[in-house]
C-alpha cells in the first residue's frame, strides 16, 4: 500500500516537472517582455537539454558503479554506438548523398524516417507521427545495439575485477572510437566526418503552416525520455534484481553463497546500463545535432564519472542533481571566468580564456577531498518526506 | 531418522599445490546436528566452502539428498536446499536488515511473509531493527542476521562456519541456544567450530579434523570426555 502511494506521488512529481518544463520553454512567446533568460536561445535551455541527456547517462553509470559495484569506464563507447545507430537509421535517404559526399553515398540506404513517412505521409499530422515513431524506434534500437555489444564484451571482461575491469572497458571505448573514425568504413560511419541531417530536439517544436513555432517542445522531449528511462532504472533498483545487484556490491562471496549467480547478474546490470548509455548517446546526438566519434572521448566518461561521484555513488537523485549543477556550472555559471572582466576601470586579474577550467578543477578537488560522500551519499530524496506525510528518519529509529 | 542428507566421500581440496583437505569422508543424517572441530588451518572451512560450491574439489564426491553435487555452481546447490552461514558473518552492510533477509530467499519465488515472521520470532531484535542497515548492527546482531538470512532459504541442511567467531561468551551462548531451537524445529545442522566446548555440547555427533584429515569421530559427549580432545581443544587436562 505504502509503496503504491509513494510511486503515485513520484508520478505526480514527474508530471508536474514535465509540465513546468513546457511552460518554461514557451513562456517567452506568451510574454515577450520577459528577461532575456527565458528566450529560447538563452543558455538556460542549453543547460536543461544537455543536463537531461547527461543525467540519464550518469544514472546508467551509477547503476553499474554505484549499485552493482562494477567499476566500468566504457560509458562513452556505448554512447557512441547509440549515437551512430540513431544517426544512421534516421538520416533521410535524400540527405545521405550530401552527408556522405566524401565517400560517394552511404552503403546503408534505409531510413526509418522515410519508411514511416511512406506510411503516414510527410506533412502535417502524418509527418509528426512518422517522425515520433522513427525517432522512438531509432532510440530504442540505439540502446539495443549498445546492449548487444555490452553482452559480447561482457563475456570476457566481466570476469575481471575492479581496476582491471575499468581499464578493459576504457580500452574498449577507445577502440570503438578509432574504428568509427576509420576511413575504410566511411560508407557506413562517414569516417572522421560528422553525420547530420537527422531529426534533432528542435524538430519536435510544433510549427504552423508558415513555419512559425506554435509550441516549443525541444527541451520537453529530452526531459520526457530521460525521466522515463530513469524511472525504469529506479524500478529495476527497487526490484529483487536490484537487491541482488546491491548484495553483489556489498559482498560478492556472501551473495554467491546465497545463490545469487554473480556472472548472470553482473551481465544483466552491464547490459542494462549500456542500453541506457546507448539511449543517452542517441539523445546526445540529437542535442548536438550531429554524430561524430571525436566527441565520445574518455574525457566524456570522466565527466560523467565526476558527476556520479559528486552526486554520491549509489544515489539516483544525487546523480540527477549533480548533473544539473555540473552542466550549469560548466556551460553557464562559470562562463564569465573565460572572458576579461572589468570592475570600473580595473581589470580583474587572471580572468582569461581557459581560467574556467582551473576554477572548476579546484572546486572538484575540494568536493572530492572534503565531501567524498558527494551531495547525497547513498541516500535518496524521499518524495514522501517532501510531502511531509511520512518521516522515514523517525521510522528508522526503531 | 537415519536417512543421510549429506555424504562426503574422500574429499580432497588443494589451493595451487597446497593440500588443504586430504581425503575427508563423513556424513550428516536427517535431523542431526553434526559438528566439525579442529584448529586453524585444519581444513574445516575449505571443506564447507567445497560443499557449498564456492571452491571446486580436486577429487572426491559430495552427495546431497541422494544427488551428486560435486563441483556444481553455488546457485544450483543453494536451490537444492543447502544454505551456508559464511565465516565472519558477511552480511550485506549497506542493505537493510529486511533486504538482507530477502536476499537469503533470492531463489525462492513463493511468498516470504511467513518465513520473515519465523526469523523475527527467533530473533526479536532483528524485527526492531528491520529498517536499519546491516553494517550498523553489533557483532552479535550481525551473526543473528547471518543465521536468519540463511534460514530464509528454507534449508534442508544449514551449514554454519564458526558462528562464535569474535563474539562475547554470553552472545555465543545465545547463538548456540538459537541453533538448538532451529534444530528442534526440524532443520539439520552442520556446524564448524573452534569453540569445541560449546559445539560438542550441542552436537549429536562430531568429527575432529587435523591436517586435512579426520582424526577422530564420535558422539558429542564421547568426544567431550575423550582425553586427547580435552587436552588439545578444551584446554583442560585430564584429572
Amino acid at each position: 500500500m505504502k509503496e503504491k502511494k509513494i510511486s503515485f506521488q513520484a508520478f505526480i512529481c514527474i508530471s508536474i516537472l514535465l509540465i513546468f518544463v513546457i511552460i518554461l520553454e514557451n513562456i517567452s512567446m506568451i510574454f515577450p517582455s520577459l528577461p532575456q533568460i527565458f528566450a529560447p536561445t538563452s543558455p538556460l535551455f542549453t543547460v536543461l537539454k544537455k543536463a537531461a541527456v547527461y543525467s540519464l547517462v550518469a544514472v546508467s553509470m551509477n547503476l553499474l558503479n554505484g549499485f552493482t559495484g562494477l567499476f566500468s569506464l566504457g560509458q562513452a563507447g556505448f554512447m557512441l554506438l547509440g549515437a551512430y545507430t540513431y544517426a544512421i537509421l534516421t538520416v533521410p535517404s535524400a540527405m545521405k548523398e550530401q552527408v556522405y559526399y566524401l565517400f560517394g553515398g552511404c552503403a546503408f540506404e534505409f531510413s526509418l524516417l522515410d519508411m514511416f513517412e511512406g506510411i503516414f505521409g510527410s506533412a502535417g499530422f502524418g509527418g509528426a507521427v512518422s517522425m515520433i515513431l522513427a525517432c522512438l524506434i531509432a532510440i530504442i534500437l540505439a540502446g539495443c545495439v549498445a546492449g548487444l555489444f555490452a553482452y559480447f564484451i561482457g563475456i570476457p571482461v566481466l570476469r575481471l575485477k575492479s581496476d582491471y575491469l575499468a581499464i578493459a572497458t576504457l580500452g574498449f571505448a577507445e577502440i570503438l572510437r578509432a574504428i568509427f573514425q576509420w576511413q575504410k568504413l566511411g560508407k557506413v560511419t562517414n569516417g572522421a566526418n560528422m553525420i547530420k541531417g537527422f531529426p534533432t530536439f528542435s524538430s519536435f517544436n510544433i510549427t504552423d503552416a508558415s513555419g512559425n513555432t506554435v509550441l516549443r517542445l525541444s527541451t520537453f522531449v529530452p526531459f520526457l525520455i530521460s525521466a522515463l528511462c530513469i524511472l525504469i532504472i529506479v524500478l529495476l533498483i527497487h526490484s529483487s534484481y536490484g537487491r541482488a545487484f546491491k548484495a553483489i556490491r556489498d559482498d560478492e562471496v556472501a551473495a554467491e553463497a546465497m545463490g545469487v549467480s554473480l556472472f548472470k547478474h553482473k551481465m544483466l546490470s552491464f547490459v542494462i546500463s549500456s542500453f541506457f548509455a546507448g539511449v543517452g548517446g542517441a539523445l546526445f546526438a540529437m542535442y548536438v545535432a550531429n554524430a561524430q566519434a571525436k566527441a565520445f572521448t574518455s574525457v566524456m566518461t570522466y565527466e560523467i564519472l565526476l558527476i556520479v561521484v559528486i552526486g554520491g555513488i549509489g544515489s539516483v537523485s544525487g546523480s540527477v542533481i549533480a548533473t544539473f549543477l555540473y552542466v550549469a556550472c560548466s556551460e553557464w555559471w562559470l562562463r564569465f571566468l573565460d572572458s576579461e572582466q572589468y570592475v570600473g576601470a580595473i581589470k580583474i586579474p587572471l580572468l582569461r580564456n581557459g581560467f574556467r577550467m582551473v576554477v572548476f578543477s579546484v572546486v572538484i578537488m575540494v568536493i572530492v577531498l572534503f565531501f567524498s560522500q558527494g551531495i547525497m551519499g547513498n541516500r535518496e530524496i524521499s518524495i514522501g518526506a517532501l510531502f511531509k506525510k511520512r518521516t522515514p528518519r523517525a521510522e528508522r529509529k526503531q | 531418522m537415519s536417512e543421510e542428507v549429506l555424504k562426503i566421500a574422500d574429499l580432497q581440496v588443494s589451493y595451487g599445490g597446497i593440500e588443504a583437505v586430504r581425503g575427508i569422508s563423513f556424513d550428516v543424517k536427517a535431523g542431526e546436528i553434526v559438528t566439525l572441530i579442529g584448529a586453524n588451518g585444519a581444513g574445516k572451512s575449505s571443506t564447507l566452502r567445497t560443499i557449498s560450491g564456492l571452491v571446486k574439489p580436486a577429487s572426491g564426491k559430495v552427495i546431497f539428498d541422494g544427488e551428486d553435487i560435486t563441483g556444481k555452481d553455488p546457485t544450483a546447490i543453494v536451490s537444492k536446499g543447502l544454505m551456508m552461514v559464511p565465516e565472519g558473518r558477511r552480511i550485506f552492510p549497506n542493505l537493510t536488515v529486511l533486504e538482507n533477509l530477502k536476499i537469503g530467499a533470492y531463489l525462492r519465488k513463493d511468498d516470504l511473509e511467513s518465513d520473515i515472521e519465523r526469523v523475527y520470532g527467533y530473533f526479536p531484535r532483528l524485527r526492531e531493527r528491520s529498517w536499519q542497515e546491516g553494517g550498523t548492527l553489533s557483532g552479535g546482531e550481525q551473526q543473528m542476521l547471518a543465521v536468519g538470512r540463511a534460514l530464509m532459504g528454507r534449508p534442508k541442511l544449514l551449514m554454519m562456519d564458526e558462528p562464535s567467531l569474535g563474539l562475547a561468551p554470553i552472545v555465543v551462548q545465545d547463538i548456540f541456544e538459537i541453533i538448538r531451537q532451529i534444530h528442534a524445529a526440524g532443520t539439520t545442522v552442520l556446524l564448524i567450530e573452534q569453540n569445541a566446548n560449546m559445539a560438542l555440547h550441542v552436537a549429536d555427533r562430531a568429527y575432529v579434523i587435523e591436517n586435512g584429515k579426520i582424526a577422530m569421530e564420535g558422539t558429542g559427549s564421547e568426544l567431550l570426555s575423550d582425553e586427547k580432545v580435552r587436552a588439545a581443544y578444551l584446554g583442560t587436562t585430564a584429572n
